[in-house]
């Protein structure tokens, strides 16, 4: 098992002021949840996704059709689909746009497609300035961190490490008042939305029948990401697709209230390319890229391809329990939670994290409150059939692999099992191996004098 | 009535939790059912199936399959067991038809212990005493799995003497998840104690669970923090005096 997975966790579970916020803030989200989705608020919703369950499926199933008629629309409207194999296609796009622009500031509106392709480093690499301006992502852009959770990238944080990072950073002593704070950060990134050349967002969805990208906010700032710099990128994964612009009101009436406990979030924004003639706002040039980075891999399996249905809520790591206790910076990669556990793997490829699909109980709860239905423990099982059984799977587990052998083989035998039953009895003085990592945290249960079996017997 | 029951007492059961089988068996019997016990049954496999050793899994629920063929009813100790039955035998065997097929002709007989007094027997009452406060933990593939929620609330509130408190984290789970209890202890441990600080608060003496497993776990971590609660199956509340 790969060390660094487990030390991270470690700290995480030995650091108490993190659990309590990491706790407390998971379960606000999970009450909201729960209560913007009630029978008495919300009867459909069981039937909303099913609805958005289906959508998704005849959408991924037909990805090629979809994508062909979304760029067709968004040219129409003056933009340009810009097609991604991967994270270096993404940033040569931007700098070679940027250099012929003579652009430097890039203001970022909070999407997880380009943490995943580390676009910011990548840019500032250059000598580009990147600045994040949804506030929680600003504030962990001071801190030089990645997102914590895929929708409060904050989670981890209370107001007093805020105030922390800004006397560092912007050198303003020891504000611990929230709505200061937020005051603060606005008046920092008015004047670079001012001053950007380039706005880049991500994408909630893509809407293939008119060419649309939506954006979903509430602060307002992809709204100023996408209207006062001149050129707006919107970087997107292929499986942001949707067909038609009356698909979009099932994913909003689900979206917010999963994420969130929102009937809609404060903005929701459609936006259809450049400025046109007559219009008073908006950009003088768009770019929809779309980005691969591995999507196209999971489309070939059937068993699996769900995975590409996720609207990325985060619902599925509020009520995780594993979550709850290890948080966002455990995961391997920027995707935490349930949704992370099944998709880093099969993004990056399994041999790069072949513990993470162990790292559940299967408990379930991601599966009951995905708005898009994922079977989430199912994949997880998929994953680890694949970890064991698979092509690759790894010589270390030569002892586990017999350990199963061997289960199997007295499960299989029950004279056999019966007789090793009377040896379990002896367990309790036994400190090896999985008895010990269950004695580090419990107790082990008192082995009763006599199996069941023993009992029915003697019964008659 | 004289309906024959196969018990399937499942592996924990049988080796850590005898008393869990003897007062199912004990209840059944009251009711009025032959009970059986086909002593050739050994576990459904899980542990190697969740672990992903399907090959492994496969081999024992084919025993399984060979054991059980017959049964009219198969009733077992838990609701993890019973999924794996039910939910994902008949998975295990995609390229093999007549697998799948004794596998999918099992599932609609194999009840867990509590739906089984409640949608076969319906059952009410069961002579039961217990003078306690209990609380009752929800484990997750009986409730997700096969939606087991409202029948063993209404079964313990039957209990004569028993008061029924419910815990805010009824539904969270108790972090047991086989090997993942001991891939990953810390985490485990750390579900089990929040889970615990929810069972505490309800004041209750006793919290009752359909699923042994979950109930070691409980047991365990209750048992390190020296904590006063004890864990029961519902079958001991019932066939309690």
């Amino acid at each position: 098992m790969p060390t660094a997975f487990n030390e991270k966790i470690s700290q995480t579970l030995g650091n108490q002021k993190l659990q309590l916020a990491l706790y407390a803030g998971t379960g606000r989200l999970v009450e909201h949840r729960k209560h913007a989705v009630a029978e008495e608020r919300l009867p459909e919703y069981q039937e909303l996704r099913s609805h958005a369950n289906a959508l998704k499926k005849h959408t991924i199933e037909h990805l090629d059709h979809y994508l062909e008629q979304l760029e067709a629309n968004v040219q129409a409207h003056g933009g340009q689909v810009i097609w991604c194999r991967d994270a270096a296609e993404v940033s040569d796009f931007v700098l070679d746009l940027a250099k012929r622009r003579q652009a430097r500031l890039i203001v970022k509106s909070k999407s997880m497609t380009t943490e995943e392709i580390d676009l910011n480093e990548r840019l500032e690499h250059h000598g580009l300035e990147a600045v994040e301006t949804d506030l929680g992502e600003y504030i962990i852009q001071l801190r030089g961190e990645r997102p914590y959770h895929i929708v409060a990238p904050a989670l981890h944080l209370t107001r007093y490490d805020v105030a922390d990072i800004f006397q560092e950073k912007l050198g303003i002593p020891n504000e611990t008042v929230i709505e200061k704070q937020t005051m603060i950060a606005r008046s920092v990134l008015r004047e670079k939305f001012l001053a950007a050349d380039i706005g880049i967002t991500g994408a909630n969805f893509l809407i293939a029948d008119s060419g649309a990208v939506v954006l979903v906010e509430n602060e307002g700032n992809a709204r100023l990401t996408t209207t006062a710099p001149k050129i707006h990128i919107a970087v997107a994964g292929i499986e942001k697709i949707i067909p038609r612009a009356q698909d979009l009101g099932v994913f909003l009436k689900l979206l917010g209230r999963s994420a969130t406990g929102q009937p809609l979030t404060v903005y929701t924004s459609f936006l259809s390319g450049a400025r046109r003639e007559g219009e008073i706002d908006g950009p003088d040039e768009f770019y929809l890229v779309l980005l691969d980075n591995g999507r196209t891999k999971l489309l070939a399996d059937p068993d699996k391809r769900e995975s590409l249905y996720c609207i990325r809520c985060g619902a599925c790591l509020n009520i995780c329990p594993v979550y709850r206790k290890i948080g966002g910076h455990s995961f391997p990669w920027i995707y935490s939670g349930p949704i992370g556990a099944i998709i880093t793997p099969q993004f990056l490829g399994i041999q790069h994290t072949p513990a993470l699909p162990f790292a559940s109980s299967l408990c379930g709860a991601c599966a009951e409150v995905c708005p898009v239905k994922i079977d989430i423990p199912k994949v997880l099982l998929d994953l680890r059939a694949g970890v064991k059984e698979g092509p690759g799977k790894a010589k270390s587990d030569w002892l586990e692999r017999l350990g199963f052998h061997a289960f199997a083989w007295l499960m299989c035998h029950p004279k056999a099992y019966a007789l090793m039953g009377r040896f379990s009895r002896l367990a309790p003085l036994l400190n090896i191996g999985p008895l010990r990592a269950w004695r580090s945290q419990r107790d082990l249960p008192a082995m009763p004098a006599k199996s069941f079996r023993q009992l029915w017997k003697e019964r008659g | 009535m004289s309906a024959r029951v196969s018990l399937f007492v499942t592996c924990v059961v049988d080796q850590v939790f005898p008393n869990v089988g003897m007062a199912m068996a004990g209840v059944l019997e009251r009711l009025g059912y032959a009970v059986d016990f086909p002593e050739a049954q050994t576990c459904c496999g899980q542990p190697a199936f969740n672990s992903g050793y399907r090959e492994d899994a496969r081999r024992v629920a084919r025993h399984f399959l060979d054991v059980f063929e017959g049964a009219d009813y198969i009733v077992a100790a838990s609701g993890s067991c019973t999924s794996m039955v039910s939910h994902h035998f008949a998975e295990l065997f995609p390229h093999d038809p007549v697998l799948r097929a004794r596998a999918e002709a099992m599932a609609p007989k194999t009840f867990e212990f509590s739906s089984f007094l409640t949608e076969v027997a319906q059952a009410e009452d069961f002579g039961a005493r217990f003078d306690q406060v209990v609380t009752y933990h929800d484990s997750c593939h009986a409730l997700r799995d096969l939606k087991i929620k409202e029948g063993p609330r209404r079964l313990l509130r039957g209990v004569a003497g028993l008061e029924l408190r419910e815990m805010d984290a009824a539904e969270e789970c108790c972090g047991f998840g086989g090997t993942f209890s001991v891939k990953f202890p810390g985490v485990s441990g750390g579900m089990a104690r929040t889970k615990i600080e929810s069972i505490l608060k309800t004041g209750a003496s006793t919290v009752v669970s359909i699923d042994s497993s979950c109930l070691m776990q409980l047991q365990g971590a209750i048992s390190r923090a020296g904590l006063p609660v004890r864990t029961m199956h519902l079958a001991e509340v019932l066939a309690s005096r």
